[in-house]
């Protein structure tokens, strides 16, 4: 209580709603949020369930290139990001069908994930001075500062996103988790697979002014982490995975707005320390169950049927 | 490959009931620039139960993807119910060669039998329509029907071999196929497993009338079960009845070097004489 009267928020939610809300970057902030949680969560799901985790990070470390390239050559860092990151869908399509080893293309993507690190590194010495904050925005994410620009393209790239998941959902899970059978059964397995990264690039590229390149997993992989301990219903694990990644955002958000720290520590934080709990309980309650005397388990396996 | 793309209107379903269900003709596949197996003909009746065997490497698993439409042929033609193999033949359930799903996919076992029903539909369906009820239902009689009911909704990661088997067999089941193509759905299985899956597979093609074509490293655990053995080695293919085909005689003339087949007091059939990567037919592991 006495740490309430430092505080912007006095008691009383609707009056501290109405405050969080009075500021227009707040109110952009909470709509660019809010949006991308929402396609995050959905794509985040299949890129776990793809175990993509990886070429997801590539994607966003490749962004940074395509960031501070955009800087450089004077446009607009989203577009700079997506199309970077449409190069590298490429790039790890084509490695994909080239290398049936997966080991081998954890080592490709690599190799052009640190290349393109160097790339960008490259186009932060050559840009003027005063584009050096540029940099740390592009690492971090800069939410509270967004322009009303780009909302509209978070905006809108939301809900293209959300249109062709939707669509091409189910599919997707049929070629995610039995590509072979489903190759059979006449889905476009190879189509869909370069789809879902192109996907992932425009999420990606709308994401890091969120949480930034370096943060993003934050959004895109915790929350389907965490739905995946909880339930195994796919449909089920989405609607957790977006509920989970909209209330990280709008909490690291508040908090944000009240305590003097960045959003992109809060959110990745909050997320990080919902996974600790549920997925360390998950595995404390395994282990406990595995401990157990048989006849124990037989006979309360048998209360419930 | 060869399709013949006349309009079949009138009679294709009266042929389909009384053409077999797969005929190969004169067939002859090359991956790589090397033949793998050609003047292979084999007609399928309805409900019969074929085992594909032959050593590793010799075009088993390539012979039941051609039916499958999923390798084309240099030459010959295949027909699935009167028309020309193509890919995505709801007519027929495959269940591929694999190890296992790895240990972290969270997603339950009903829900990839399910995929086998309306898994490549696009868009979403709606939870509370009558389709989307009996859909459900039917997803529930086949894992009923491979004895999959206790554990079809843990997750499949964690399931053993076996029962991961049981409800991919379940999920090649649910479209109500007329043939099953399964790819050494025994491998990998401990013995008792191979037993329980191996009588699943001979119920249900006797429940549902269906044809099976089952490729398999060990002729043993189904030996009871089979109508015709398809033995391919060294790309010759030979055709007939187990007892026909597994014999001293036409074994050795189809590797061309000499191998004994001994009978068991048990039943089983053991093949000695081929190389240690050859090995057809192995007894208890």
């Amino acid at each position: 209580m006495v740490i309430a009267d430092t505080l912007p928020f006095a008691w009383n939610l609707l009056a501290d709603i109405q405050q969080l809300f009075h500021y227009h970057f707040m109110q952009n902030a909470f709509l660019a949020g809010t949006s991308v949680a929402f396609a995050a969560g959905i794509i985040g799901y299949f890129m776990v369930l793809r175990a993509q985790s990886f070429a997801g990070h590539s994607l966003a470390n490749v962004g940074f290139a395509g960031a501070t390239g955009a800087v450089l050559f004077g446009i607009p860092p989203v577009v700079g990001l997506f199309l970077a990151g449409l190069l590298a869908a490429i790039g790890i399509q084509s490695l994909n069908i080239a290398s049936r080893q997966s080991r081998q293309n954890d080592v490709a993507v690599g190799a052009v994930l640190t290349a393109s690190l160097a790339l960008g590194f490259l186009f932060v010495h050559l840009s003027p001075a005063q584009n050096a904050t540029s940099v740390y925005t592009v690492l971090f994410g800069n939410v509270l500062g967004i322009s009303d620009t780009d909302v509209m393209v978070t905006l809108w790239s939301t809900l293209l996103l959300t249109v062709i998941l939707v669509v091409i959902a189910r599919p997707l899970f049929f070629a995610s988790i039995d590509p072979d059978v489903a190759m059979v059964r006449g889905v476009p397995v190879r189509l869909l697979s370069f789809t879902f990264l192109v996907l992932l690039a425009l999420e990606v590229a709308i994401a890091v002014q969120i949480v930034g390149v370096l943060l993003i997993f934050a959004l895109l992989v915790t929350p389907a982490a965490i739905a995946q301990d909880v339930t195994t219903r796919p449909t089920v694990a989405v609607c957790v995975t977006v509920v989970l990644a909209l209330l990280f955002t709008w909490s690291g958000l508040t908090a944000g707005y009240v305590f003097p720290y960045p959003v992109g520590f809060f959110i990745t934080t909050f997320a990080f320390g919902t996974y600790v709990l549920v997925h360390g309980g998950r595995s404390a309650r395994e282990y406990v169950a595995r401990r157990q005397p048989v006849s124990y388990s037989r006979s309360r396996a048998g209360e419930t049927q | 490959m060869i399709y013949d793309s006349s309009p079949t209107t009138v009679s294709s379903v009266a042929r389909a009931a009384l053409a077999p269900v797969v005929q190969v003709e004169n067939a002859a596949v090359a991956l790589g620039g090397r033949t793998i197996w050609q003047n292979v003909s084999l007609t399928v009746q309805a409900g019969e139960f074929l085992a594909i065997l032959g050593p590793n490497g010799a075009g088993k698993s390539t012979l039941l993807k051609t039916i499958l439409g999923l390798i084309p042929l240099t030459t010959g033609n295949i027909s699935v119910l009167g028309h020309p193999t193509r890919r995505g033949n709801s007519a027929i359930g495959y269940v591929p060669q694999r190890r296992h799903f790895e240990a972290d996919v969270r997603v339950r076992g009903r829900s990839i039998v399910r995929l086998g029903l309306d898994g490549g539909n696009w868009g979403l369906p709606l939870p509370f329509l009558q389709s989307s009820r009996e859909a459900a239902r039917r997803v529930q009689e086949v894992i009923e029907l491979v004895g999959a009911a206790a554990y079809a909704d843990r997750p499949i990661g964690e399931l053993s071999g076996g029962e991961q088997q049981r409800l991919l067999i379940a999920q090649a089941l649910v479209t109500r196929p007329q043939i099953l193509a399964l790819d050494e759905p025994l491998d990998s299985l401990d013995l008792r497993n191979q037993q329980g899956v191996a009588a699943v597979i001979r119920q249900i093609s006797r429940e549902l009338g269906a044809a099976v074509l089952l490729v398999a490293h060990d002729v043993n655990p189904i030996l009871t079960a089979v109508d015709r053995v398809v033995y391919v080695a060294q790309g010759q293919v030979e055709v007939g009845t187990p007892h026909e085909v597994i014999t001293t005689e036409t074994l050795s003339r189809l590797y061309n070097t000499p191998i004994e087949v001994l009978h068991a007091s048990d039943g089983r059939i053991i093949v000695i004489g081929q190389t240690e990567e050859e090995v057809g037919y192995r007894g208890h592991r």
